[in-house]
């Protein structure tokens, strides 16, 4: 145990914690870069002169943000969002993981479901027929369009399956014969201590239907239909939404398009910040139940 | 009275007993009248299946007609192969594949190689807290969309942003990082990078944890330097994950990340920055060529499909994966 204490092995120990913070805040910086730019003056901004911290300190990008009704209505429509489309995932994944882990039940079919489900959802046919479908089912203009495609994923589906796979059989095999049915085992047995890969899957669908934008660009040709990350997307790089046109301009004089846009991206981070540490706790997890089995 | 026979009724119909397994063959009848409430619990599924996935599938029929925007697919001239002799005689087909596959390649080797090496450094840290600081702090900007990274990188990698300040504060002339056709295709292969490799780190690091700490213990003892240890258990430790992340990688060949180029790239860099998905998307869909753009779409999604079916295949024969 000499070496631990040898010279060159303390000179590498620097180095790595050195490197390592460098690269812990080339991810922190930007953000506070951006957040700081949000809380500044427009004379700051325009002088280039906001680093790290704000410079002439105000909230007027947020108030503006906070009375502008585009952004109100499309964070509505985020919140919506990420609460049904989850709730559906969540519906739709379990009842079709328990069909597909009960390896021991003698299912024809079973098979056949899964390699078509692997097909459907690996062939990917491109953006024209899936678009050109969509519109014949009716999907365009839907909210429905926003909920329903995320619902079937075959990485949750995976990951639950396994997850049911690791229940011992004994205890589904115990409640049938007190003459349990199906549902019963899933919803009162199956579905209670299937927490961990619950909440995992809750998670990562949240975060999903959160950042998800293209589709209520693609899908939605009404702007006051779209979510939140719609409405940034549109904001910044095609600049469609005109800050200018709102109502109030002169109650906001220190409000600015690069500060509107960084307050922006701040609010839209926020709740992803706010689940964050709940990820953290739940990411393993769901990427060891995903993987490899043997 | 009553009560008492719906009871047994519906009790006699729930229960399932004798269990099939199977072991047993039995005919499908038996099957249906105890194990019902299995199919009727894959029904959502295939419904949303077939409507969602299989439904489009006849839109592929697109890439054989002229297509009749007023008309639809029935009033549209079957022409055969002539959209896709036209889509692969172009030079610019070659050069969006060619934009798409380079991207993602870089992407791929750049972001496994910072995330395998994050996830060493981590590694040799013997302080938990900090492990833990680095990890909450890398690990984040991979759950933002890159509508809110790529914003953040707009504000970033201006020529008058903060990137650029340091820059010239040393004394060299400002990059274009997204002006200049040279330099987009790295700029997005390094914000990539750096978006994902926090969260690439973790399959790395939950390989690592796994390696039994005895190993290290008998290693310093027989006098293993850190070089030694690293060789010969350390890198040994991860290396069936290293061998099933590059053979799972090979699917996402022709994903070069519709999001992040679609928010970052403009006019100037279409040359080396348009991708298949961002081509399709302008040219076909908001340019109403349906046809061609859909014949560049099949192309993606058969060759796509067959990367993924063949990197499943290596990773079951190298890795011990399944997906099922």
């Amino acid at each position: 145990m000499i070496e631990e204490r040898s010279l060159t092995y303390r000179i590498i120990d620097i180095v790595i914690w050195v490197i390592l913070a460098v690269l812990a805040l080339s991810c922190l910086l930007p953000f506070v870069h951006v957040f700081s730019v949000s809380l500044s003056s427009s004379s700051a901004i325009a002088a280039d002169a906001v680093g790290l911290l704000p410079v002439g300190f105000h909230l007027e990008n947020y108030t503006y943000i906070m009375q502008n009704r585009d952004f109100l209505n499309s964070f509505g429509v985020s919140i919506v969002r990420v609460l049904l489309g989850v709730t559906t995932t969540l519906a739709l994944v379990t009842v079709t993981a328990y069909p597909l882990s009960l390896d021991r039940i003698y299912m024809p079919g079973r098979t056949v479901f899964k390699v078509l489900m692997l097909i459907g959802m690996l062939f990917g046919v491109g953006l024209i027929p899936t678009f050109l479908s969509y519109r014949n089912l009716g999907l365009l203009n839907s909210f429905l369009v926003l909920i329903l495609p995320p619902a079937i994923n075959i990485f949750y589906i995976i990951i639950m399956v396994n997850f049911f796979r690791g229940i011992p059989y004994e205890l589904a095999e115990a409640a049938w014969l007190d003459g349990a049915s199906h549902w019963d085992v899933l919803l009162r047995i199956y579905i209670p201590i299937s927490k961990p890969a619950l909440a995992t899957i809750a998670l990562f669908a949240a975060v999903g239907h959160w950042n998800s934008w293209f589709d209520g660009i693609l899908f939605l040709n009404q702007a006051d239909r779209w979510p939140l990350q719609s409405f940034l997307y549109a904001l910044v790089s095609t600049r469609q939404i005109n800050w200018q046109s709102a109502t109030g301009v002169r109650d906001f004089m220190e409000a600015t398009p690069e500060g509107l846009s960084a307050a922006l991206i701040f609010v839209a981070a926020v709740p992803i910040l706010l689940v964050y540490p709940f990820l953290q706790r739940y990411f393993i997890t769901g990427l060891t139940l995903g993987s490899v089995k043997e | 009275m009553i009560d008492n026979t719906t009871v047994t009724a519906v009790k006699s119909d729930a229960v399932p007993l004798p269990i099939i397994h199977s072991t047993r063959k039995n005919s499908w009848r038996m099957v249906w009248q105890q194990h019902r409430a299995l199919y009727i619990m894959l029904m959502p599924a295939a419904i949303l299946l077939v409507l969602l996935n299989f439904y489009p599938m006849w839109g592929v029929a697109l890439a054989f007609v002229k297509y009749n925007l007023v008309k639809g697919l029935d009033g549209s001239e079957f022409v055969g192969l002539q959209n896709f002799q036209q889509v692969f005689g172009r030079p610019e087909t070659w050069s969006i594949i060619r934009n798409t596959v380079v991207i993602a390649v870089g992407k791929i080797i750049f972001g496994q190689l910072a995330a395998i090496v994050f996830a060493l450094m981590i590694h040799e840290v013997k302080f938990p807290p900090y492990k833990r600081l680095v990890q909450t702090l890398t690990t984040l900007p991979y759950f933002l969309s890159w509508i809110i990274v790529g914003a953040v990188m707009v504000v970033l990698l201006g020529t008058q942003g903060p990137v650029n300040n340091i820059v010239e504060g040393l004394g060299l002339r400002p990059i274009r990082f997204l002006a200049d056709r040279n330099i987009f295709p790295w700029t997005i292969i390094f914000s990539d990078v750096w978006k994902g490799f926090g969260f690439g780190a973790v399959i790395y690091l939950a390989a690592l944890t796994q390696i039994n700490p005895e190993l290290y213990e008998a290693a310093a003892v027989d006098g293993a330097g850190r070089g030694k240890r690293m060789r010969h258990i350390t890198l040994p430790g991860i290396a069936p994950t290293i061998v099933l992340m590059a053979a799972l990688s090979l699917g996402s060949v022709l994903n070069a990340g519709f999001d992040q180029i679609l928010v970052l790239y403009n006019s100037v860099v279409y040359s080396t920055g348009d991708i298949i998905d961002t081509w399709v998307y302008r040219v076909g869909l908001l340019g109403t060529n349906y046809e061609i753009a859909t014949v560049v779409g099949l192309f993606k999604g058969a060759v796509g499909f067959t990367l993924i079916l063949f990197s499943y295949w290596l990773a079951g024969k190298y890795a011990n994966y399944r997906i099922f």
